[in-house]
């Protein structure tokens, strides 16, 4: 795959493979991703997996440049602050959040898309262990 | 059940998990012979007239060399006032326009008001090149609002074409020549109506992966007239035999019959509250 322009997209991303294996109970799913090797734990294997991971902060990125661009420095800037304020309404890690405040906030209360539709956090069938993932969250671990 | 190797939730939308499975496993069938998506296979065609829009299509959908359905419906619902013809990944299609509908529905709830071609178009313009065409849709939009009468084209990576006459699809070249003959601006209703079945019965005649019935929508400022089917195909199969087996075909040797006892230990009833 083309991977020039992968290192100013891998930059911004939150790391993809995390420190255990893929598959469950931490051991190495043969069937599911084939043998293991560090392109693959590193590199997305689909064209779009990288841009859709960062399609938000991307939109918000570009929304936030061309306000400054537009209305100057402040807009932005406090706008930010009240996105940071709402995303700290949140439950422990483990639990599904509705982000109420941040959906209003950035307008996607009154939108639908395929993240509404596909792959709902909060009818997930799986659970993360609660004690590792408030570690995670909290830089711990 | 709780995964201990899970650091964070999901995100939503999308999962790529299986794709680096998918690659391998498409190395593995001889000949590439991969199960195929249900593809539409299509002629659609749209015409702008007089006093609106004139929206056509076929209705067999194709999976490679086998028609899948006969009586496939290609002409979507947007909003009252829109309609959407579409043509690729069957799938791809009706999720993409039922998404359309629903913001577009949020919207008229929201402003009161009813919503126009070109803001149909922007939305689809945008979710389609998010995707960067992995969403195989070419779709027709077609509709009559405030401003006038519209018929738009958005390609799978997003892009779009404003025209007044219109065919897509695989059948589209065949289509096309008729719709090039014989199109005239400003027409009327009826040399509308059999313009556009004349189109889509020439993509129906020269493309295998069209046929069977036309469907024809007309859209106007008083309303919309969803014909379906416009015309049948005059190739139907009628059945030869039946095939159903009547009763007595496969002879009882023996019966026997066990009642079975109950008796009823408590009877509730409850009213239900129908005001």
């Amino acid at each position: 795959m083309n991977t020039r322009g992968l290192r100013s997209q891998l930059k911004d991303s939150i790391p993809v493979a995390g420190l255990c294996p893929q598959g469950q109970y931490g051991v190495q799913d043969s069937l599911r991703s084939g043998f293991t090797s560090a392109k693959n734990e590193l590199l997305p294997s689909h064209p779009l997996e990288l841009s859709e991971k960062n399609f938000q902060l991307n939109q918000d990125k570009m929304n936030f440049s061309t306000l400054r661009n537009i209305q100057g420095l402040h807009a932005p800037l406090k706008l930010q602050m009240e996105y940071r304020a709402a995303r700290q309404i949140q439950r422990l890690p483990f639990l599904p959040s509705s982000n109420l405040a941040l959906d209003t906030l950035r307008g996607s209360d009154e939108s639908i898309g395929f993240e509404d539709i596909l792959n709902d956090p909060a009818q997930s069938e799986m659970m993360g262990e609660p004690h590792m993932m408030v570690e995670y969250k909290l830089g711990l671990l | 059940m709780a995964l201990s190797n899970v650091l964070e939730t999901p995100a939503a939308g999308f999962n790529f998990d299986n794709v680096a499975r998918n690659a391998a496993l498409e190395g593995l069938f001889e000949g590439g012979q991969t199960p195929k998506p249900l593809k539409t296979g299509t002629t659609i065609a749209g015409v702008v007239f007089k006093d609106g829009v004139v929206l056509g299509a076929d209705t067999r959908a194709t999976s490679s060399e086998v028609v899948a359905d006969k009586m496939c419906a290609k002409i979507h619902y947007i909003a009252p006032n829109i309609y959407c013809c579409g043509a690729g990944t069957a799938a791809d299609t009706e999720k993409t326009t039922e998404l359309l509908s629903s913001n577009l529905t949020i919207f008229s709830m929201n402003s009161g008001r009813n919503p126009r071609v070109v803001m149909a178009v922007n939305i689809l313009q945008d979710m389609l090149y998010r995707y960067h065409g992995q969403i195989g849709a070419n779709l027709i939009l077609g509709g009559v609002d405030c401003t006038g009468n519209h018929l738009y084209t958005v390609g799978p990576y997003g892009s779009v074409n404003k025209v007044p006459y219109l065919a897509m699809g695989s059948g589209d070249l065949a289509a096309l020549g008729i719709l090039e003959d014989r199109f005239k601006p400003d027409m009327e209703l009826e040399k509308a109506k059999e313009l556009v079945r004349a189109a889509i019965h020439a993509g129906i005649m020269s493309d295998l992966g069209s046929g069977n019935n036309i469907d024809i929508c007309v859209i106007t400022r008083r309303g919309v007239d969803y014909i379906r089917p416009y015309q049948e195909s005059e190739y139907k199969d009628n059945r030869k035999m039946k095939y159903k087996y009547r009763p007595g075909t496969t002879p009882v040797l023996t019966e026997k019959v066990v009642p079975l006892k109950l008796e009823v230990v408590q009877e509730t009833v409850q009213q239900m509250d129908t005001a």
